[in-house]
């Protein structure tokens, strides 16, 4: 029974789907699942012109948007998925073994980015970007300083707060006030750290992904939830936004170049993805976009005042106390279901 | 009969995209990731948290439908006067923003409405006091009413457009006053465009998610927002599929609610 539904759902899919692809055959494309605003255009202009092939760019929003799309749909010939991500990816045996050999520039990466958690033997996952969670905050506006996730519960601040609406980067900050694993898989430590949220919600301006970026360039709140790197994109467009890794602890990640089973261009992708750990070409994107690159060798060829700037290159002290998110397995679900609790309750 | 052929493609159009769609919808619904039947999505639908927001999304549908109404009426009478002379540029000027994408329109609103936004630049320069309701229910309504004023006005208008100005006339000569003529012709013969506009209105307003996504700040959510949600992140899918089904249960539901005050009042036999 089930499976008339899915030859159902096939033959739904396959005839909206070529509609769209009828045009744009015989040329030598890619598809790349990206972030929004994730590469430099420039970048992407050059791989055209030195390849002939064309990168077709798809934005996605949050990590478990992207996979849902990835499960149900292919298509995609490059992703950039963030480590637990990968993970989930991995076990569900979506991604595809890379070919190393087509890859040489893979040993410009730094080797605290190589043998991960995820991808104990570099066979999925070539390191492209990493930073952390962490509070940004208009210093002009502040009573003091900011050093702790307590400041997004100070009620001094209602109604100037923005969150993040992704479970996961949601859940940081309660979890690491409660003195607890990003990755738990306790219930009442989940619960708990829900709760707090709950107490939160009326201090919370909006729950945001990306538009929050705009929002604290505005001045519209006081402080945000935020990654390392979107964080150095908004201090060079408003220098009075100061980033700071509370002293709780955080999440750092690392999202990189993965490559899925169903991918139509593999050869392409792989051009793509050797393309992309070049040196200046990873130094060229670090720099466009903030974030701070995992290609050891375009360390040199970066701006060294930007190096010099503590959101961009996090300190040995700051990484100590940041975590990588883990799949969380079947306990996703809880995670969900709390995390709906908090955007529903009043 | 000979012409039944032509009917072929929209059959077709209606397989593909409609009915298929629908069964899959409650394939997904009745049954579990397994495949099994089950009604745990319709039982969890009703838990108190998620009834709170079906009834929240009603609640706000409700309200923006009785205001485009309030506001809507009156214009489409307006136009639909004889002696009205700015007619054509009036409708032109409700035409004009729907040239455009309502996702931009509404992505405006947020920009107008914003704590440094130009609604109160311009507030501040009159040295006025600021106003602060982008993130609540407010802007949520008035994103809704902006969006959806159209909808209503269009089948209100049409309805006053058809009326004979006759009726009009005699009953002016038998002594009616103003008043009078609209209670007792005007309005009664404009029911079925109110019944039009409303559900033109409140079938949008009940089931979109961008509007509250945009305006509302992820604060709280609608029904549209959490079936959204069950399908992009939470990967639950099944359960999106019984809140998708309970929402058309709503709406049918709402719907003969109103055809049927629409019948009492006899406009019904107009159509």
């Amino acid at each position: 029974m089930k499976k008339i539904f899915f030859v159902l759902l096939c033959v739904f899919v396959a005839i909206t789907s070529s509609f769209l692809s009828a045009c744009g055959k015989n040329k030598e494309e890619l598809i790349f699942y990206n972030w929004q605003d994730y590469i430099d255009p420039d970048v992407v202009d050059m791989f055209t012109e030195e390849t002939g092939i064309s990168v077709i760019i798809e934005p996605f929003d949050t990590n478990e948007s992207m996979y849902i799309k990835v499960k149900n749909t292919g298509g995609y010939d490059v992703i950039l998925p963030s480590d637990y991500m990968v993970q989930r990816m991995v076990n569900d045996g979506l991604l595809e073994k890379l070919d190393m050999s087509k890859i040489p520039n893979y040993s410009h990466i730094d080797d605290n980015f190589k043998n991960l958690y995820f991808d104990p033997a570099n066979e999925y996952f070539v390191p492209y970007m990493w930073g952390t969670v962490g509070i940004l905050y208009d210093s002009t506006r502040v009573y003091e300083p900011i050093d702790s996730w307590e400041a997004l519960w100070d009620e001094r601040y209602e109604g100037e707060i923005f969150m993040y609406n992704s479970v996961r980067d949601a859940m940081t900050a309660p979890l690491k006030m409660l003195g607890y694993s990003v990755n738990t898989l306790d219930a009442g430590e989940l619960d708990e750290a829900a709760a707090l949220l709950i107490e939160q919600k009326p201090l919370v301006k909006a729950y945001l992904g990306e538009p929050v970026k705009d929002k604290m360039i505005g001045g519209e709140g006081i402080m945000a939830v935020m990654y390392s790197g979107d964080a150095q994109f908004c201090q060079f467009e408003n220098e009075n936004l100061v980033y700071t890794i509370p002293k709780e602890g955080s999440n750092i990640f690392v999202d990189g170049l993965v490559i899925p089973k169903t991918a139509p261009n593999k050869e392409n992708a792989m051009k793509f993805i050797d393309f992309l750990c070049r040196p200046e070409i990873a130094a060229l994107n670090s720099e466009y976009l903030g974030y701070s690159t995992a290609n050891r060798s375009a360390l040199e060829l970066i701006d060294p005042e930007l190096m010099e700037n503590p959101i961009f290159w996090a300190t040995d002290e700051e990484i100590a106390r940041c975590e990588f998110f883990e799949d969380l397995g079947d306990f996703r679900d809880d995670f969900d279901r709390v995390w709906s609790e908090v955007l529903i309750g009043n | 009969m000979r012409n039944k052929w032509i009917s072929g493609p929209y059959l077709v159009w209606m397989a593909l995209f409609i009915i298929i769609p629908l069964f899959l919808t409650g394939y997904y619904a009745f049954t579990d990731t397994d495949g099994a039947f089950t009604m745990a999505g319709f039982s969890r639908a009703f838990e108190p948290m998620y009834l709170s927001v079906l009834l929240n999304s009603i609640r706000i549908a409700a309200i923006s439908t009785a205001i485009c109404l309030l506001l809507g009426y009156p214009v489409a009478y307006i136009l639909s006067r004889p002696e009205f002379a700015g007619k054509s540029t009036l409708f032109f000027l409700f035409a004009v923003p729907m040239w455009m994408n309502y996702l931009l329109r509404t992505y405006s609103w947020m920009s107008i409405l914003e704590t440094n936004g130009i609604l109160n630049s311009l507030l501040a320069f009159l040295r006025l006091p600021k106003i602060d309701i982008l993130y609540t229910d407010s802007a949520v309504i008035l994103g809704m009413v902006y969006n959806f004023l159209p909808f209503m006005i269009l089948p209100i208008h049409t309805a006053l457009a058809k009326i004979d100005y006759s009726l009009v006339e005699s009953a002016q000569d038998l002594g009616a006053n103003p008043v009078t003529v609209f209670k007792r012709v005007v309005l009664p013969l404009s029911v079925p465009g109110v019944v039009s506009g409303i559900t033109m209105v409140f079938m949008p307003a009940v089931t979109t998610f961008i509007i509250p996504s945009l305006l509302g700040g992820g604060q709280y959510m609608l029904i549209g927002n959490l079936i959204e949600n069950q399908f992009l992140t939470a990967y639950d899918w099944n359960f999106g599929a019984a809140l998708s089904l309970i929402l058309m249960a709503v709406i049918i539901l709402s719907m003969m609610i109103v055809l049927r005050v629409d019948k009492d009042n006899e406009g019904g036999t107009l159509i």
